[in-house]
């Protein structure tokens, strides 16, 4: 159970979801990573070039000071790890099914905030906008592919996410072993 | 010694009768031009769309001044960087940061005859770094960058009449050499008649240091030699690598009628420089101080303005003064043109322009002459080594005129042969020439690709002839120079393709492009603009007058400037627009362009700051735009600049945003 809740360290490191675009102007992707406390581009200058491809079509800019789950989300995954740890030392079988069911509920917090997000940054476009197209909005899918006029949008967890999905198992795989255990 | 003379002449005319009766069979036959099956032909240039060529190719412009840049084998043009000319499209020459290039000791000169790119070297191969190119007319050499394709530095050579023999690097770029085509007095701006030739004029060999670290360039020293004409260089490689060799022509010292009086000798000169050797006597002290004013023009950031560091004195070593021998000549037959190194080093070819053969000195020859003293003569203390004892063959029947040679690395040369209009392949080793093949017509210099290096790579060599005449569709009574592209990688020589170039190529040099392609810049990065008149956000845009002069920050952004909105100019002021592209996405260029504007538009790449001076004359409305195709709303990216009479008291303002 300890190795399950440091696993989750490693989203300190790296980012747990990219959106990638592709588009004929951009033979080699642009992009962004985000992580628990971070939105980065794929490359050096993706966000800022995002923000600008957005403006024609009334989007707000994206800026890292503007999400406060970027404040939040570090002390989350730090209590998750120190209640983790807890539940380790104590041995306690409980105490691993109470921090998988916060997992779980975080993560669907998590999706859930991911798309008001996108809802409000493809729907809330500004008035000013030069290109306005009847009827379109621009959500980025919460999960896969989805063509936005000249855009081809995907969004996918990133390597992050495989630490928490690996978190997650061992943390059933030993709350498994315990019940056996006991039994 | 008239004996001697008229049986060379003979020899001469009884060769020149030789090659015009070949000439005549083989132009008699149509397969001569040996194309490879038209097919396969086309394959062996195709480079499918989106794919890369596997060469750059930088062929000088020679009178038009730049450097243009190919993708070979597809002879696909890349770019044209310009570098002793003005360019209206980038506003090089004409942009207040590159203006500065151009100055020299006869003040702004924006344009040059530009010859012999050579890119930069290690361990006797290309790496890339830089590549340096020779001014002709008004002695200079210039660097261009090859991570941004840009020049960046430009230095003038006193003393120097012609600086032709440039410019060729040595095995690790220690040097950049350049020498006098035309003797003049060494001493600066000497008013002497013109036929106290003999006694007042003198040439001069150039070394200049290159900074392994910046490129930046400096004339270390020169060597003061005999009144001839230095036509050009090379440095030796491996054994060699110590010593760079320079062609002589004019031994006669003839000051008029060149054609006639220049031609009367048997022989001229290779002369050999140790310059090894060289610098250590300069730095032991051998050398004088010689006056002669000179600029030195480049960057001193990543950008902003060049700066003008003018100079006045140059470091001279004076053969007819120093004891010690560094300078040899090597006795060459007629005239020699191009003197060639082989990538052993041990082969010195003389391109004997008038000579019936071609004569192949031996490196280690040469220096056994040396220490066994062959030597027959001594001009102002330069030892004159026994041709017989240097010479190592004479390659037979190379055609008429032969001008320069390059090498495959597997024991072959190819030389052009400018009269006969071919390219001869021989042999190293038989000195024997194996294959010929034609060129379309009147071939100057030849590359292999990496041909100059220790390690060549016997793949494509191209041809750089003068005419087209009927090659290409008819474009009037002047016509741009074609190239040819042959297949050396088989036994015998086969032509792909014939293009069109730009400008006159000279010498052209093609390097592997991975040896480039991945130091190639895709932005200016705006956190390293260092521009003095850069704005850092855009937000910072302003408008500043002090007195009459009037500067205008601006930047720009996908699709619109900031200011661009503004008031208070008056007839009379000198403005200048400070222009900042805040892009930073590769190839997302911003341009702005001034009605009435009597000097340049500007072209901005991405991250890069540059400045336009505006004077306007007239009052008025005066729109601007952006020049660039930039985005989907460039039709919108544009401004008004309002210019108010000289005693107007409208105040300066600026603004961007809502009507």
């Amino acid at each position: 159970m300890a190795l399950a809740a440091l696993m989750l360290v490693a989203l300190y490191y790296m980012p747990f979801w990219t959106i990638s675009m592709s588009a004929p102007q951009y033979p080699g992707g642009i992009g962004m990573y985000i992580h628990i406390d971070d939105v980065t581009g794929h490359n050096r200058h993706d966000l800022q070039n995002i923000n600008i491809l957005n403006h024609y079509i009334g989007m707000a800019e994206i800026h890292k000071e503007d999400f406060p789950e970027f404040e939040i989300m570090p002390w989350v995954i730090g209590f998750m790890i120190g209640f983790g740890i807890l539940a380790a030392v104590f041995g306690s079988y409980k105490l691993v099914i109470t921090w998988l069911v916060l997992m779980v509920i975080l993560g669907i917090g998590g999706l859930i905030d991911f798309y008001l997000w996108g809802y409000d940054y493809g729907h809330n476009l500004s008035p000013d906008a030069p290109i306005k197209v009847p009827g379109m909005s621009y959500q980025p899918p919460l999960i896969g592919c989805k063509q936005l006029l000249n855009i081809n949008a995907c969004s996918w967890p990133y390597t992050g996410s495989i630490f928490i999905g690996l978190s997650m198992l061992f943390a059933g795989a030993s709350a498994w072993y315990g019940k056996t255990k006991k039994r | 010694m008239t004996n001697n003379k008229s049986k060379t002449l003979r020899g001469l005319l009884l060769g020149a009768g030789f090659i015009a009766i070949a000439a005549f069979i083989f132009t008699g036959c149509p397969s001569q031009q040996r194309m490879l099956d038209t097919g396969d032909a086309a394959q062996k240039v195709y480079v499918a769309p989106g794919e890369h060529d596997e060469y750059y190719g930088f062929f000088s412009g020679g009178y038009s001044g730049q450097l243009s840049v190919w993708g070979l084998p597809s002879a696909r043009l890349l770019r044209v960087i310009p570098v002793f000319s003005q360019d209206p499209e980038t506003a090089y020459g004409y942009s207040e940061e590159t203006k500065p290039l151009f100055e020299t000791s006869y003040g702004f000169i924006p344009w040059d005859d530009s010859h012999h790119p050579h890119i930069s070297q290690t361990n006797g191969d290309a790496d890339g770094r830089w590549i340096f190119i020779n001014a002709n007319n008004t002695p200079r050499i210039a660097r261009i960058d090859l991570t941004t394709f840009q020049t960046r530095e430009i230095l003038e050579i006193p003393n120097t009449g012609g600086n032709h023999a440039s410019s060729f690097v040595t095995s690790n770029t220690e040097y950049v050499i350049g020498g006098t085509r035309f003797s003049i007095p060494y001493e600066e701006d000497l008013d002497v008649p013109i036929d106290s030739y003999s006694d007042a004029f003198r040439g001069a060999l150039s070394f200049i240091a290159v900074d392994q670290q910046t490129g930046r360039m400096n004339l270390d020293f020169q060597i003061v030699v005999p009144p001839y004409n230095y036509d050009l260089g090379r440095a030796g490689k491996g054994p060699s690598s110590d010593w760079v060799f320079f062609t002589t022509y004019n031994t006669e010292e003839a000051h008029t009628m060149l054609e006639i009086n220049a031609s009367r000798n048997d022989k001229d000169f290779i002369a050999a420089v140790n310059w090894r050797k060289a610098a250590q006597l300069v730095r032991d002290g051998y050398g004088t101080t010689m006056p002669g004013e000179y600029y030195h023009n480049y960057y001193s950031g990543k950008q902003g303005y060049a700066v003008n560091d003018v100079k006045n004195g140059v470091t001279v070593l004076d053969t007819r003064e120093i004891d010690e021998d560094f300078i040899y000549y090597l006795p060459t037959p007629k005239s020699p043109h191009g003197v060639d190194i082989d990538p052993t080093g041990e082969f010195i070819v003389g391109g004997g322009k008038l000579a019936t053969v071609i004569p192949v000195h031996s490196f280690s020859r040469m220096l056994e002459a040396i220490e066994n003293g062959n030597i027959i003569d001594r001009i102002d203390g330069i030892p004159v080594l026994d041709y017989d004892s240097t010479i190592i063959g004479e390659v037979e029947n190379p055609g008429l005129g032969p001008l320069h040679t390059e090498f495959d690395g597997q024991g072959y040369a190819y030389t052009s042969v400018y009269i006969s209009s071919e390219i001869v392949k021989w042999s190293l080793e038989t000195f024997e020439v194996v294959d010929r093949i034609d060129a379309y017509y009147s071939i100057g210099h030849l590359l292999i690709t990496a041909g100059d290096n220790v390690n060549p790579e016997p793949r494509y060599m191209v041809g750089l002839t003068k005419t087209a005449k009927d090659r290409y569709l008819p474009t009037g009574p002047k016509q741009n120079h074609p190239a040819q592209l042959y297949d050396i990688s088989g036994g015998r020589m086969q032509l792909l393709k014939d293009f069109p170039t730009i400008g006159e190529p000279h010498y052209a040099q093609a390097i592997r492009a991975d040896k480039i392609v991945n130091q190639v810049a895709q932005i200016y990065e705006m956190e390293e603009n260092d521009h003095p008149h850069a704005i850092r956000r855009i937000t910072e845009n302003r408008v500043e007058r002090d007195g009459n002069v009037v500067r205008i920050f601006m930047g720009s952004t996908r699709s619109h400037f900031r200011p661009d909105n503004i008031e208070g100019i008056r007839v009379g002021d000198t403005v200048y627009i400070h222009l900042t592209n805040f892009e930073q996405e590769w190839d997302v260029v911003h341009g702005i362009a001034i009605k009435g504007a009597n000097n340049t538009e500007l072209l901005v790449a991405p991250g890069e700051t540059k400045t336009i001076k505006w004077e306007p004359v007239r009052t008025g409305i005066y729109p601007f735009y952006c020049t660039a195709f930039c985005s989907a709303l460039h039709q919108e990216m544009q401004g008004y600049i309002r210019v108010s009479a000289a005693d107007s008291d409208v105040a300066l303002s600026w603004k961007t945003g809502t009507n």
